[in-house]
């Protein structure tokens, strides 16, 4: 995209809008900041990727197809997820291939960005940091770095708060535990791996774990939570909206 | 949503997850690994340029496939290796059982072979009478055991020294009890050149079969594949068809990316190639080289686009150091020859989609594997395309055992699922009943049950953020 | 071939044909592989940085006094013999010069039959030897045949390898190709970077697991 555009469409997902809200309204609420017109269609529900991962596709379609018809403007897709961008962008034209419509897929895959991304590459935002002093600690989410590509766009932002430090997990990158459907039909290996993920993000020595996907932080949360650990999880959105206005 | 197969994987990794010694053995050993593998790419443009060359040298030899074996074959006769073909792992049992009989052999001494293991031909060889001795230092413990290996490269992984210096003064005659790395490696050095000394045949697996020169790549770094492959007055070589390339020119990366992935090393001890038996005026080689090349299924795998590139593989085990689950389970949890994710997807191929549905979803499809995959073999996406054919019948097709993993429930569960989230007032609806309800719902209740094993109810938020933007009148068009 | 295999291959290979494609062959870029290349003198320092990584030692030499240097090595470690083939250039060099007295020359002149178990039980050291190394990573590259047998190099628990530094190549793909390996290649050949090893017990280096203990590279120097 070689000029910024004026107009963006928001997808909150649906783990956003009935988990985290505050983290949705944060990533608008960023947008807005940087100029931009945000259009956020009702309509929205799923990004199919459950049933996708699971081999129901027919099922995926059904409901992909539903999302895709709610952005018919030629303007980028925002997404406060990198698993759910990864799905749109990458997994929808696999999904669609030699489906009727699956040129007009193509085309509304190629205008998907997950927030951290479009913030960084597209808006190239510059954010002041109003917080207290504050150590953090990243997850990297799965999809968001190896189906999506995200090349480091949210260490860059947290970079950018000069009251932050961020304290690097000792396996940044390796999966939570999550996995979607994973998560209930492997909850023994699941939950190993999530209990690992909590006790390498209370050695950082962190108070907040951050992430860009709402399945990682439900599982990284409900863990701590489950630990009684003082540690909590926060929406990468919602953590930079919070540091760059004053409460 | 849990079908019948399902439970063994998660039974034998739920049951592998209580053990802390197994645990800390794996993690030990996948983070050096791991580390030693990283070493050994320090520019990632190199390492992608590798892995881009070598996936292009896999996917030619498979395009080639038929012609390239039959140019083996030809290649390798006029060398003076005898080739055999098996469809099956039974066929090439038999033949093996044929080939060591004609010589009247009584003991083989075994270089590592996976496809070996495939077959079970240790077992079906003890059956005839004939000691099948493993002389790998890590197959042989395990064998002393009556074990199978828990890792492709590194079979014995899953024991720690106490446990080998407890087995060896057990089991090899006249042991004394120690704990030291070099002493038991003397004591195995001991018994082991005495069977190859003795040894009547030696059985080896192939890294690479050029098909222009006819030659039988071997990668090692203990010596047992040269002894077992130069001693005795016969060899016999057994391969999965998958294994041929065109050149030895090709050899040369594939080998470079394939220790360095496995072991991290910049090249094993041994690399030996071996293209006949013993030539005119040799004092030493075998007298004899046949080469078992066996289907056991492959072809059916290669009868499909997308699936073939799980033939590109080169058996490096890099994607279950890296894998997550196998790092937490250990190779013995997957019963099945080829654990981690390559196991994930070739086992389910080769026994049945249906048979290993168990399998296919013991992943949380994190893409560890495919990441750090030498030949980049895209095992998720080949994991959710293994799911899919488990769960339909798609006409086409050529996947073993598809539409058997299909259950009543888990259709009618994702038939809701998709009735639901594509009709947006429905939608509305259920977030409506969960933003307001959801606290209420029981943690007996399925799929919560099995989430709060280890974690606090998800509780929704009060207000779905649609609900919000609808409040704030946001523009929606 | 029995019917059995026979009918196996003809099954199999219809069945690879009836789903062969028909479309290009991917390109191979060697470029990752032309741009591992140094000058002749830094080829040797690399091999040798590589292979003394993995517990090889060296012995310095030149083209004239490589045979002495051989037997003062034997001599030092006190070794009561030494196999060697008395039909290859470098074992004929190497039994000229040899002095009667201490470690003595075993031949390896008749097939391993008649000698299978002094081979592997009475033997402290077998001489062979190379045809070239490879810088990249550090490795000899050997050629058994008729003159120096296979096993010379596997079954003694010392093995000393004559390597010219002049012979030293780039890369494995490197020296494939010049030494024509690619179009032709004896019944054995292989590379060797160290003496025997395993990481099977608790990933610990442990060396002379079956093979030799010990591997001595005497290295001539002989770039002008």
């Amino acid at each position: 995209m070689s000029s910024k555009p004026t107009k963006v469409y928001f997808y909150g997902t649906c783990l956003v809008d009935l988990f985290f809200p505050d983290a949705g309204m944060a990533g608008i609420q960023l947008l807005r900041e940087a100029g931009l017109e945000v259009i956020f269609p009702q309509g929205q529900t799923c990004c199919g990727q459950p049933a996708f991962n699971c081999g129901y596709w027919e099922e995926a379609r059904d409901v992909a197809r539903t999302q895709v018809a709610l952005f018919p403007q030629d303007l980028p897709v925002i997404l406060p997820s990198g698993s759910c961008a990864g799905m749109m962008k990458v997994h929808y034209p696999e999904l669609f291939h030699g489906q009727p419509d699956e040129a007009k897929v193509r085309a509304f895959s190629a205008r998907v960005f997950e927030l951290t991304q479009f913030l960084v590459e597209v808006l190239d935002v510059k954010l002041k940091d109003l917080g207290e002093p504050v150590k953090v600690t990243w997850h990297s989410s799965c999809h968001a770095v190896r189906d999506l590509g995200l090349k480091g766009e949210p260490q860059s932002l947290i970079g950018q708060l000069s009251n932050v430090t961020l304290a690097p997990l000792a396996r940044e990158h390796e999966c939570c535990g999550f996995g979607g459907t994973f998560s209930v039909r492997q909850p023994e290996i699941s939950g190993a791996m999530s209990c690992d993920k909590a006790a390498d993000a209370e050695a950082t020595g962190a108070s907040v774990v951050l992430s860009t996907d709402g399945g990682c932080l439900l599982n990284v949360n409900g863990t701590l939570e489950a630990k009684q650990s003082p540690l909590r999880v926060q929406h990468i959105a919602e953590f930079l909206w919070e540091r760059t206005h004053a409460r | 949503m849990h079908v019948e197969s399902e439970i063994h994987f998660r039974d034998a990794a739920a049951k592998a997850l209580l053990d802390p010694q197994l645990r800390a053995n794996f993690r030990r050993a996948m983070d050096g690994l791991i580390s030693k593998r990283r070493a050994q790419f320090p520019d990632p443009r190199d390492l992608q340029d590798l892995r881009d060359l070598s996936t292009a040298i896999r996917s030619r030899s498979l395009l080639n496939l038929p012609d390239l074996l039959e140019q083996l074959e030809a290649s390798c006769r006029k060398n003076g290796i005898q080739v055999h073909w098996a469809e099956t792992c039974e066929q090439a049992n038999e033949l093996i059982l044929g080939l060591l009989q004609a010589k009247g052999a009584k003991t083989l001494v075994k270089g590592k072979s996976m496809v070996s293991e495939e077959m079970h031909l240790n077992a079906f060889l003890e059956s005839k009478g004939i000691e099948a001795l493993e002389s790998d230092l890590g197959e042989y413990i395990i064998q002393l055991d009556g074990e199978t290996p828990s890792h492709i490269i590194m079979p014995a992984i899953h024991k720690n020294k106490d446990q080998i210096a407890r087995q060896f003064s057990q089991k090899i005659k006249d042991a004394k009890y120690t704990e030291d790395v070099d002493e038991l490696t003397a004591m195995a050095r001991k018994v082991l050149r005495q069977k190859f000394l003795d040894a009547d045949a030696g059985l080896s697996g192939v890294n690479f079969a050029v098909a222009e020169t006819g030659t039988l790549c071997l990668v090692e770094n203990e010596g047992n594949g040269r002894m077992s492959t130069h001693v005795p007055p016969l060899h016999i070589a057994v391969m999965g068809l998958e294994k041929v390339v065109a050149r030895l020119e090709d050899v040369a990366p594939l080998y470079s990316i394939l220790t360095r992935s496995a072991t991290g090393q910049a090249v094993s001890t041994y690399f030996n190639l071996i293209s006949g038996p013993r030539g005119t005026g040799e004092k030493d080689g075998p007298q004899e080289v046949h080469l078992v090349i066996l289907d056991n299924g492959r072809s059916r795998i290669y009868a499909d686009p997308q699936l073939r590139a799980t033939l590109r593989c080169i058996r490096c085990g890099a994607c279950m150091n890296h894998c997550p689950v196998y790092t937490r389970v250990g190779g013995h949890a997957y019963e099945a020859v080829y654990p981690g994710p390559i196991g994930k997807i070739l086992t389910p191929q080769m026994e049945g989609v249906g048979v290993r549905h168990d399998l296919i979803h013991g992943s949380s499809l994190c893409g560890a594997c495919a990441e750090v995959c030498p030949v980049e073999i895209p095992i998720p996406e080949i994991l959710v395309r293994l799911r899919r054919e488990a769960t339909h019948e798609d006409a086409g097709s050529k996947v073993e055992g598809r539409g058997t993993g299909r259950t009543a429930t888990e259709d009618w569960a994702w038939r809701l699922w998709a009735g639901v989230l594509k009709r947006p007032t429905l939608y509305r609806l259920a977030a409506w009943f969960a933003t307001r309800f959801g606290k209420a719902l029981p943690t007996g209740a399925p799929l919560i049950k099995d989430w709060t094993r280890t974690r606090t109810k998800p509780v929704p938020a009060r207000r779905s953020l649609q609900e919000r933007m609808r409040a704030e009148g946001a523009r929606h068009d | 071939m029995t019917n059995a295999t026979a009918d196996a291959r003809s099954a199999i290979l219809g069945r690879l044909r009836a789903s062969m494609d028909t479309g290009p062959l991917p390109g191979l870029d060697t470029a990752v592989l032309e741009r591992r290349a140094w000058p002749a003198a830094e080829r040797v320092v690399r091999l040798r940085k590589g292979m003394e990584a993995v517990h090889t030692e060296f012995l310095d030499a030149t083209p004239a006094d490589w045979p002495a240097v051989v037997r003062a090595f034997c001599d030092r470690e006190g070794l009561k013999n030494l196999l060697f083939g008395p039909a290859s250039e470098a074992g004929a060099a190497l039994a000229d010069a040899w002095t009667p007295g201490g470690t003595q020359l075993l031949p390896y002149d008749r097939p391993v039959e008649t000698f299978k178990e002094e081979l592997f039980t009475g033997v402290d050291a077998g001489f062979t030897d190379t045809v070239g190394g490879v810088a990249e990573t550090g490795g000899l590259l050997l050629m058994p045949g008729p003159a120096e047998p296979r096993l010379m190099s596997l079954v003694p628990p010392i093995h000393i390898a004559l390597l010219r530094a002049s012979t030293i190549q780039n890369t494995f793909w490197s020296a494939v190709k010049s030494l024509g390996w690619g179009r032709r290649l004896p019944p054995n050949a292989l590379m060797i970077s160290g003496p025997s090893k395993t990481a099977d017990i608790e990933q610990t280096l442990a060396y002379g697991v079956h093979g030799p203990k010990r591997l001595i590279v005497v290295l001539v120097q002989d770039l002008s």
